[in-house]
């Protein structure tokens, strides 16, 4: 079966999980055709909610559906599901301990065209922040629609990160997949590449290729969930190569790099590199010029990881 | 108003419909309905009612304009390069990296812009933040605002409704683009605004409603709103969304549509048609 685009692959997943369970119901607020969720609502009717342009309206009605009962999700692109219902899904979702499961489209330099107002860099960061809360970001299809099936019955909130347009397969159908356990994608003993979503992973087994030219031998792992992160595989690669890159379409502050470098500084203090986002808004562009801009690519990749092997040991 | 005006009107609202099809088009995919949905209330004001050029854009007594609704900024921006405010030349380079004109309106890149928007539901509040500073300072100017329709969904747009007429802002003069649609569906469909003049009047607005492609009835209307003393005022445009283009015309697709090269050569024939006949 070929790759299917990722907003597909996220509608598929709820009506197979509906199919099963009239608990799960879906929210929407007006970007129920951008998220791909049409079908959803035509095959569901009853348990669909299209809150209008009021995000934050729709995250604590679903905070209410999910009190009485009901397994949510709701929907925006990031920026407004992160940074718009911010308190209300830190309050009537996740200190009231509803089980809602919010998911934000377009994360970072994938609102291309939308600009600088639409560009979340800084979701994971202010969800990293809710105590208990996971937070994952699928790389293809195939993960995605293995972990939002895990994630509806995850007993706390969660929060998708998804790329919603383009379609990429990494894995083979039947992969299995936990919330929490990073895949590793290419074995490697000089340098581990950390990487998370849809845009970096692809970049970072690109990077892992050109290094190998240079007979670099990098490992790259998918870190698919990026709270809780795993500190299992995080700090067996750390041993094993003393030299741990993350890569992500996010702030470097708060993000996932960060939240690696943190753990490593306590357990096993290690060279580090963060590909991501320096201290900068967003601005409008194609995917092209916006990786470029960003420094998010292969080539930017495989530079920062020469550079670090550079330094190490000295 | 004057034969001889109104024909300099509509002529200019002619290149600004012209304009947004062949920016947007040169791009190949951009928001076209709620762009085209604001022509003539963008033309009546820059070209008639408002106190602002390139000459005074630095000026703080000139009057402002929040596009709350900062998705249509390429009908913005058609007006002010209409206006001078930059080469027409610059309308085609919208949305590319580097640009100054991105999809949605940024008071940081675009000369003439006067507020950042596109996290819709914002910008009346910040409308009326402009409206109390230039009150305080004895500015005798006004403050415009345009939202959506669907925009209206958002509850800080009631939380500034209920703000401007606490604070009597009558120097406020906001607009709805009520073309009866959300992204998802029809506005009535998504979420009922039932009654909207009556929502604004229990908010203590005054409140008009008009044809929102007539630019004669959209200029009367901001005539009437500049006699109000003690309130502030929400002119309601009934408006059609991608109007004037006819693969956007009334449609709910024409919100962010792509839009090929023929089809775009086609409504640009059918608008220099239109540009003709005028003349
Ligand atoms: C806070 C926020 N939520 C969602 C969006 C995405 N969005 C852009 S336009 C739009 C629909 C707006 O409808 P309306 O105000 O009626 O616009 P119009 O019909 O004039 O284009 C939505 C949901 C946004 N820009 N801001
Ligand atoms: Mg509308």
């Amino acid at each position: 079966m070929s790759a299917r685009d990722m907003r597909d692959a996220y509608c598929e997943a709820l009506v197979e999980l509906a199919e099963e369970d009239e608990r799960i119901v879906l929210l929407e607020a007006d970007l129920m055709g951008a998220n791909g969720t049409t079908a959803f609502k035509e095959k569901f009717p009853k348990r669909f909610f299209n809150a209008g342009v009021a995000e934050a309206n729709m995250v604590s009605m679903a905070a209410g559906l999910a009190v009485c009962g009901k397994i949510p999700f709701a929907a925006s692109f990031a920026c407004f599901a992160a940074r718009r219902a911010y308190d209300q899904f830190f309050i009537s979702v996740n200190y009231a301990r509803a089980k809602v499961n919010l998911t934000g489209t377009d994360p970072g330099i994938s609102a291309v065209f939308n600009g600088g107002t639409h560009m979340s860099f800084e979701d994971i960061g202010l969800m990293r922040g809710i105590p208990g809360l996971v937070i994952y970001e699928p790389a293809d299809d195939i993960s995605l629609k293995a972990l939002v099936k895990e994630a509806a019955y995850h007993p706390g909130p969660t929060y998708l990160r998804l790329h919603r347009k383009g379609a990429s397969s990494l894995y083979a159908q039947g992969e299995e997949f936990r919330l929490g356990k990073a895949k590793v994608l290419r074995d490697g003993a000089d340098i581990a590449i950390l990487a998370t979503g849809y845009l970096l992973v692809p970049e970072a087994l690109k990077a892992a290729e050109l290094l190998a030219g240079e007979g670099i031998d990098a490992a790259v792992i998918d870190l698919h969930t990026i709270k809780p992160l795993d500190e299992e595989l995080v700090l067996h690669y750390a041993k094993k190569t003393g030299a741990v890159m993350v890569c992500e379409n996010h702030q470097v502050a708060t993000g996932v790099g960060s939240a690696v470098a943190m753990f490593l500084s306590e357990n096993l203090p290690t060279r580090m590199q963060c590909i991501g986002i320096r201290d900068e808004f967003g601005q409008v562009g194609d995917l092209a010029f916006l990786k470029q801009r960003f420094g998010l690519n292969a080539d930017r990749i495989f530079h920062k990881a020469r550079e670090l092997l550079g330094r190490k040991g000295e | 108003m004057e034969a001889e005006r109104l024909k300099r009107l509509e002529a200019a609202a002619r290149q600004v419909r012209y304009d947004i099809v062949e920016a947007i088009g040169n791009i190949g995919i951009g928001h076209f309905g709620g762009a085209l949905s604001i022509v003539e209330v963008l033309t009546v004001l820059y070209f008639s009612q408002m106190n602002a050029s390139p000459a005074n854009a630095k000026d703080p007594g000139r009057d402002k304009l929040v596009l709350s609704k900062g998705h249509a900024g390429p009908a913005l921006y058609a007006v002010l390069a209409q206006k001078g405010y930059f080469p027409r030349e610059t309308l085609f380079t919208l949305n590319q990296g580097g640009t100054s004109l991105p999809s949605h309106c940024d008071r940081n890149l675009t000369p003439g812009i006067d507020m950042t928007t596109g996290s819709l539901g914002q910008g009346l509040s910040v409308a009326i933040g402009m409206a109390l500073a230039d009150r305080m300072d004895g500015r005798k100017n006004r403050i415009f605002a345009i939202i959506g329709d669907g925009e209206s969904d958002e509850g800080q747009v009631w939380e500034a409704a209920m703000a401007a007429s606490q604070y009597g802002l009558s120097n406020l003069i906001a607009f709805t683009d009520y073309n009866k649609m959300n992204i998802d569906g029809l506005t009535s469909e998504i979420m009922n605004l039932d009654d909207l003049g009556a929502k604004w009047r229990a908010f203590n607005w005054n409140v008009l409603r008009t044809d929102g492609h007539d630019l004669e009835a959209i200029d009367r209307a901001i005539d009437a709103a500049r006699l109000e003393s003690d309130r502030p005022t929400m002119i309601i445009l009934d408006t059609i969304k991608g109007k004037g283009c006819s693969i956007a015309e009334g449609k709910l697709s024409s919100h962010n549509m792509a839009i090929s090269k023929e089809q775009k050569e086609k409504a640009l024939g059918e608008l220099s048609a239109a540009m003709g006949e005028l003349s």
